[in-house]
This record gives structure tokens, C-alpha cells and sequence, in this order.
């Protein structure tokens, strides 16, 4: 019963996009877990933690303990396979949120269409609250007008979140050395992946969105 | 010659006010002194023999080291009787001030602004005198030449555009809430710029009583691009690739739109061949421009499955432009005096099947729309204009042709043959969303049909002119004789020289007439490229069109006018 529990919310965090829902299956993983004491555990002992993620901070032991080892083992036992399914099902479940300004939005339209479709990578569900997304697509030119906003759009997303710089523009500005021109998103916020090209084409952006799964599975 | 009459006319009511006049390129100049321009505007417009009803363009130009040192360039339309003026005025570095004329035409207020954030020029008497393209902590004059080109400056946060409306104006929000007492009432609502249905960079300041909107506030300037700064840098072949970025939905109208101003102000004609591949270069441009349009806008009602037809459309016309130029979106084709080169074999056959496919795309779509009740209820006096207030804000294009304004510059003012073409131009009733809708669907057949003609009469021949001083050399003799090896790194290092003078050169364009008004002062580079956006005027009477309805009309609204970013900042 309680292992199907698991695996019922283990899947329910990969599906879903919040990671406030992980750290509550995170916490009735710890309960049962506590609950369950009689159970066996294998002792992990070369296990180091992964990753940091800022969902995680909280207290998360890195490195077994000795004299009281069986609360930080019992974790790391079931951290690993718990993200390695959150991974899974956050890579195939990107939802972006499309911040297309000009010309690459066109583009970013033409592969959210039937010929080159997008849904096929499991990213069609653009989200245009940056609270639902996870993925901020920066689709096109962004200027210093609008640079409070893109950086106020990603603060506004939550964890774990991802940026794609699709095109010239976004990347580094492009042709455009100008006044009004920002010189490349990654000044004000972080970038996971460039997209070069003006716009790039359907099949780049399909090629970044890879990129960025393997990133994810990776990390 | 025609046009003459309006500077005769002039000169007879203003003797005192006229400092020169001339004619370059079949374009009337004529310009006056500063003290009088509300009269003398005044005066072009309502005088029945003349009636100019369009103000088309306000440009400000910087001739630095001149004295005067400012110009304001006023283009003006007469729908009536086809003519053309260009009223310019100069005005002093010292005093660089001239009357508002935001009283005689409703499209004047947002160009005066644009003149005054780009050049610092104060129009006394203008409503609201504040920046338009660049953000309110920008510090100096852009477009002077005297500003660095990429001295570029923060801003520290999102500011609210209404915050240096003055109070004492009398549709200002502060005077609208406090004069009807609902002050309590009012709802502020910020729609855009990230919002789905705001297309990227539009964003408007809602003042909403319940859901109905009391008074809007277009804030835009989000993806100004500095097209017009930037193409002075360069030389004048080097500025098509900028132009395929103004809008960005039919890059090869503003190329051919460009190249036609250009080889107006030099005086060449090109080849009968490459004028029929810049028709339908043109026509299908003018097909996806729209595709997207009305994709886009179905998409914003609601309508999802419109738009996998009509991308599915596009991306087969996307597939020849592509094969053509080598670029899905940014084609860059056209050159000063020509193509970059010839047709591909099998275009022909390739542009036949794709637009019957795209036929299929609009009779499915139409099977779908044309009787839904939700469409038509969304759409049907949603939004309407009435020609007369369309004219004074100097629509152009489909929107204007949905108010039931006849005016296309394909017929109009027929360039490359177009008067040659068995076309219709569609026209609307009401000016609403649904008219609006339907004229961009029925121009989309009518293209079909110029370019089946085009591809029918085209000739054979070259694509570009035969001139050494505007076109490069071929490929053979640059390889092989020293004077193509010297031509082409002449024209590539210092660019084509293009005769002193300015010229307007105009097309229809996806949202209505396109115009570069181009100033060369002799050398290699342009002095001056001032484009003529048909989105700038028809957003600006955005707020009187959603005021008084609901958020969900504005959305629909919105879809409708088919603003494009690109083209709107420049």
C-alpha cells in the first residue's frame, strides 16, 4: 500500500509544475517514512547529494551520518529514485511561457503549429502567467523599456525554472548596437540556452528545447 | 505638374510665408516659415480645391552644422484629388519650438511626439508633449546627430505612462475620473506589454468602471528597434536587412517598399522582370502578412483551430520564400536596382500548388467562422470607426478599406504594372472587427489572383539594372578582371552614390501605405530614412475605439488592427 502511495506521488510531482507540491510529497515521504520504521534500509554510504536546487535548501543532509545515519540513509535512499522521476516528468512536461517580442515570436508561432509542433517534445502548453510556467521562451528583441519587465516576469516564476535566449537578439543583441537595445538578456537574467540565428529557424528551437531536457536530466 | 496648384494656392493666401519651393522626383516641396503653420495647415486641408484630409507622415529632421539647424517635414495626402505636398519647416538649434497642429488632424498628436522625443523639437500647445519611443529616464534626443548610436541608458522600473499626463488636459484620466465623480469607482487595469493577446509589446493603462472601459492609455516604445539611427550607419544596400525586420510579418513589402523610395530618389527604373517578381514577391508577402493577422486574431476570440489551418497555409508559402531567399522570415531580396537574383526553376508550378492550398486553408477557416454565432456576436459592431474619423487619423490599408475608404496605392497610385492586374479592392461597411476581418480573407483571394497574372505575363530578361554605379559586378569578373575586382570593392566599401535630394517612395504594405521618405546628402550613405509606419496611425486611435466597451473587446479589437511591433517603434 504505502509503495504505491509513493510511486502515486511520485508521478503526481513529476506531472505537476509547482514545486511547492514536491516539497509536500517530500514531507509525506519523510512521515511515512518515520511511520514505517521497521522497514530495512541498505546503507548508502557513498552517497553524496546531487544537486541544490533552491526548491531544496531546506535542511537536506548531504553527507551520511554515522552515529544517527538512519534518518539522513533512509532520505538519500529515496531521494534518488524520487528525482530521477521528478527529473523525467519535468523534462517532458515543459510548460513555457512565450516572451516574444518581435520577428522570433513569428517564428516561436510557427512551431507551436501543426507543421513542426512543438507538442511533440511535450512543451505545446504555452503558459502566459509566468506563475504556471516553468520555461521563459525570450522570443525576440528586448530594449531597456522593456527590461524591467523580463526581469520582473522572471522573478515572478517559480522554481525550478528555465530561460531560453532564442535568437540574436535576445542572445546578444544582435545587429542591433544601439541605444534602445539591451545587449543580451544574460546582462539581467540567466540563460540555459542560446538560440543563435535571425530568427532561428523551427528546427533550432526544437533543437534548444532537447538541449535543455538533457540539461534537466542532467542536473 | 498637378500638384503645383497647391503651392500656386499657397503662395496666393500666404505670399509672406512661403521661403522656397521645388519639385524633385515628381515630390512638391514647399517650405514655409514657422509663425503660421496652424493657418496655413488649416488651409491646405479644408480648401475645397485642395482639401489635403491625410496627414500622412510628421519627420524631424537634424542638418547639424546648419543654421537652422531642425526641420519638421509634414506629408501630407488629398484623397480626393490623389495629390501630394511635403510642407517642411525649419526651425532654429536655439529655438527648436513651432505650434502644435494637434487641432487640425487627429493622427497629429503621436508624430509630434515622436519628432519631439527623437529631436527635442517642442511643438507649443500639444496636449501631452512626452516621449513615445524611448522611456522616461532617457536623457537627450536620440535621433540627433550628435547622440552616440549605442550609448544606451537603464531604465530602473516599470513606470506608469499616465504619470505625466498634466491634469489640466481635458481627456486625462485624473480630469475623466474627478469631473464624472466616480474617482472611487474607477478600476485601473494594466494590460500588456507580456500579455497573450497584447502581441508581445503593446501595453495599454485600463481605466475600467466594472468591466467597461472608461479611458485607455497606449503606452509603446517596448521594441523600438532604432531602425531609422542605424540604417545612417550603414550604406544604402545595407539597410535592407534592417527593413525586413520593420514588419515582421511581410519583410519582402518593406524591402520592395524601400528599394522602391531609393531608386526613386536616384531616377532608375529596373528591368520589366524583376518589376512582375517584385509583384508577386510582394503579393505573397501580403498573403502571410495577413495569414498571421487573422490567425493571431482568431486565436485571441477564441478560435484555436483557425489557426493551425492558416499556419499550415503559411508554411507552405513560407517553404517557397524560403527556397528563394534562403530565409523563412528575414528574406532580404530586393536590392537598390533590382533582385539579389533570378527565380528558382519550378517556382512557378510550387506557387500555384501552395496557393491553392491556401485557398483551402481560407474556405475552411471561412466554413468555420462565417456562420458562428460566438464569432459574429465577438465581432459584429465591436470596434467600429467611422470613415471620416479613420481619414483624420490617417488610417491606411485594410482597416481604412473596412470603414468603406477606397483608397489602395495599388490602385490609387499604381506602381510595377499593378494598374495592369485584374483585381478587385474589397471593401467594408461598418469599419468594425468583422469588416476588418473579412476585407484582410477577400484580400488574400484577390492576391491569389495578381499573382497568377504575374506568373502568366512575366517576361524573360535580367533582374537588376545594368549599371555599374549601383549594381555589383558579377561573380566572374570580380574573380576576373581588375575593374569588376575595383567596382565591387568600391560599392561594398563606400556604397552607391545616390544623387542629393529626399523622395518619398510609397507601397501598399500588409497594414497600408509604407513610405520611407529618404534624404541623401550626396554620399555614400542615407542622410535620413524616415519610414512611414501604417500601424503608428491606426494605433493611435486605439483607445477611441475600445473606450466605452468591454476588456474582452479591446482583445478582439486589438487582434483586428493587426499591429505589428516591428513596424509601430521602428
Amino acid at each position: 500500500m504505502e509503495e504505491r502511495g509513493i510511486g502515486m506521488a511520485v508521478i503526481e510531482a513529476g506531472l505537476s509544475q509547482n514545486s511547492w507540491l514536491l516539497l509536500n510529497i517530500k514531507s509525506v515521504i519523510e512521515k511515512w517514512m518515520s511511520k514505517s520504521s521497521a522497514q530495512t534500509m541498505v546503507q548508502a554510504e557513498g552517497f553524496v547529494d546531487r544537486r541544490d536546487t533552491d526548491d531544496r535548501r531546506d535542511a537536506r543532509p548531504t553527507v551520511v551520518d554515522k552515529s544517527n545515519g538512519q534518518e539522513a540513509v533512509r532520505l538519500g535512499l529515496f531521494q534518488k529514485p524520487v528525482d530521477e522521476v521528478v527529473k523525467w516528468g519535468r523534462q517532458y512536461s515543459i510548460w513555457p511561457l512565450p516572451f516574444g517580442t518581435a520577428c522570433c515570436a513569428i517564428e516561436f508561432m510557427a512551431v507551436v503549429s501543426s507543421v513542426f509542433d512543438i507538442s511533440r517534445f511535450g512543451a505545446e502548453l504555452v503558459r502566459f502567467s509566468p506563475r504556471q510556467a516553468d520555461l521563459l521562451f525570450v522570443a525576440g528583441t528586448v530594449s531597456y523599456k522593456q527590461t524591467p519587465i523580463l526581469k520582473r516576469i522572471y522573478e515572478q516564476m517559480c522554481e525550478p525554472k528555465w530561460v531560453i535566449a532564442m535568437g540574436a537578439c535576445a542572445s546578444s543583441g544582435g545587429f542591433y548596437n544601439n541605444y534602445s537595445t539591451l545587449q543580451g538578456i544574460d546582462i539581467v537574467i540567466p540563460v540555459d540556452v542560446y538560440i543563435p540565428g535571425c530568427p532561428p529557424r523551427p528546427d533550432g528551437i526544437l533543437h534548444a528545447l532537447i538541449k535543455l531536457q538533457e540539461k534537466i536530466k542532467k542536473s | 505638374m498637378e500638384s503645383s496648384i497647391a503651392i500656386k494656392k499657397l503662395k496666393e493666401h500666404f505670399p509672406a510665408e512661403i521661403a522656397s519651393e521645388s519639385c524633385f522626383r515628381g515630390d512638391d516641396t514647399v517650405i514655409i516659415k514657422r509663425e503660421r503653420i496652424v493657418d496655413i495647415m488649416r488651409f491646405l486641408k479644408t480648401d475645397k480645391e485642395l482639401s489635403f484630409n491625410m496627414l500622412m507622415d510628421i519627420a524631424g529632421a537634424d542638418y547639424l552644422g546648419r543654421e537652422p539647424r531642425f526641420e519638421v517635414v509634414y506629408n501630407l495626402y488629398s484623397l480626393p484629388t490623389k495629390m501630394r505636398l511635403r510642407v517642411k519647416v525649419q526651425v532654429p538649434e536655439n529655438d527648436p519650438s513651432i505650434d502644435s497642429i494637434t487641432g487640425v488632424w487627429k493622427a497629429v498628436n503621436w508624430f509630434e511626439r515622436e519628432a519631439y522625443d527623437m529631436f527635442g523639437i517642442k511643438f507649443r500647445n500639444h496636449p501631452s508633449l512626452r516621449r513615445i519611443l524611448c522611456h522616461d529616464e532617457f536623457v537627450g534626443h536620440a535621433l540627433r546627430k550628435d547622440y552616440p548610436l549605442s550609448k544606451g541608458q537603464w531604465l530602473s522600473g516599470v513606470y506608469d505612462p499616465r504619470g505625466t499626463i498634466p491634469v489640466k488636459e481635458g481627456d486625462s484620466i485624473k480630469a475623466v475620473s474627478e469631473s464624472k465623480d466616480m474617482k472611487s469607482k474607477l478600476l485601473t487595469l494594466n494590460l500588456g506589454p507580456s500579455h497573450p493577446a497584447m502581441h508581445g509589446c503593446f501595453r495599454v493603462v485600463l481605466e475600467l468602471d466594472g468591466e467597461t472601459i472608461v479611458h485607455a492609455t497606449p503606452e509603446i516604445g517596448y521594441l523600438h528597434r532604432v531602425f531609422e539611427k542605424s540604417v545612417e550607419k550603414g550604406t544604402y544596400n545595407q539597410a535592407i536587412p534592417y527593413t525586413d525586420r520593420l514588419n515582421y510579418c511581410s519583410p519582402l513589402l518593406n524591402n520592395v517598399g524601400y528599394c522602391l523610395a531609393v531608386e526613386k530618389l536616384i531616377g532608375v527604373e529596373i528591368p520589366e522582370r524583376a518589376k512582375y517578381i517584385r509583384v508577386i514577391v510582394s503579393e505573397i508577402s501580403r498573403i502571410m502578412d495577413h495569414l498571421v493577422c487573422l490567425a493571431a486574431s482568431a486565436v485571441d476570440l477564441g478560435a484555436l483551430t483557425n489557426f493551425w489551418y492558416f499556419f499550415n497555409a503559411r508554411e507552405k508559402l513560407t517553404d517557397i520564400v524560403e527556397k528563394l531567399c534562403g530565409a523563412r522570415l528575414t528574406n532580404n531580396y530586393t536590392r537598390v536596382g533590382g533582385l539579389s537574383h533570378d527565380l528558382y526553376d519550378g517556382f512557378k508550378e510550387e506557387t500555384l500548388a501552395a496557393l491553392k492550398f491556401m485557398m483551402q486553408a481560407i474556405d475552411d477557416v471561412m466554413r468555420l467562422l462565417e456562420r458562428n454565432r460566438i464569432f459574429i456576436d465577438r465581432t459584429r459592431g465591436v470596434g467600429a470607426l467611422s470613415p471620416e474619423d479613420a481619414i483624420e487619423y490617417g488610417w491606411t490599408g485594410p482597416c481604412l478599406r473596412a470603414c468603406g475608404v477606397n483608397y489602395d496605392v495599388r490602385k490609387a497610385h499604381p506602381y510595377y504594372h499593378y494598374d495592369e492586374f485584374d483585381f478587385e479592392i474589397p471593401l467594408g461597411e461598418n469599419g468594425d472587427t468583422y469588416d476588418r476581418f473579412m476585407v484582410r480573407v477577400e484580400e488574400m483571394r484577390q492576391s491569389k489572383r495578381i499573382i497568377e497574372q504575374a506568373l502568366e505575363r512575366i517576361p524573360p530578361g535580367p533582374v537588376k539594372i545594368d549599371d555599374r554605379r549601383y549594381v555589383l559586378p558579377e561573380k566572374k569578373d570580380v574573380y576576373t578582371n581588375i575593374e569588376g575586382l575595383m567596382n565591387h570593392f568600391m560599392l561594398i566599401m563606400e556604397g552607391l552614390k545616390v544623387p542629393q535630394g529626399e523622395a518619398y517612395g510609397f507601397v501598399e504594405g500588409g497594414n497600408g501605405e509604407l513610405g520611407f521618405y529618404v534624404v541623401s546628402d550626396g554620399t555614400g550613405k542615407p542622410y535620413r530614412v524616415k519610414v512611414r509606419p501604417p500601424c503608428f496611425a491606426i494605433y493611435q486611435a486605439y483607445p477611441k475605439l475600445i473606450e466605452g466597451r468591454l476588456i474582452a473587446d479591446a482583445i478582439a479589437v486589438m487582434g483586428s488592427l493587426n499591429i505589428i511591433a516591428g513596424e509601430l517603434d521602428r
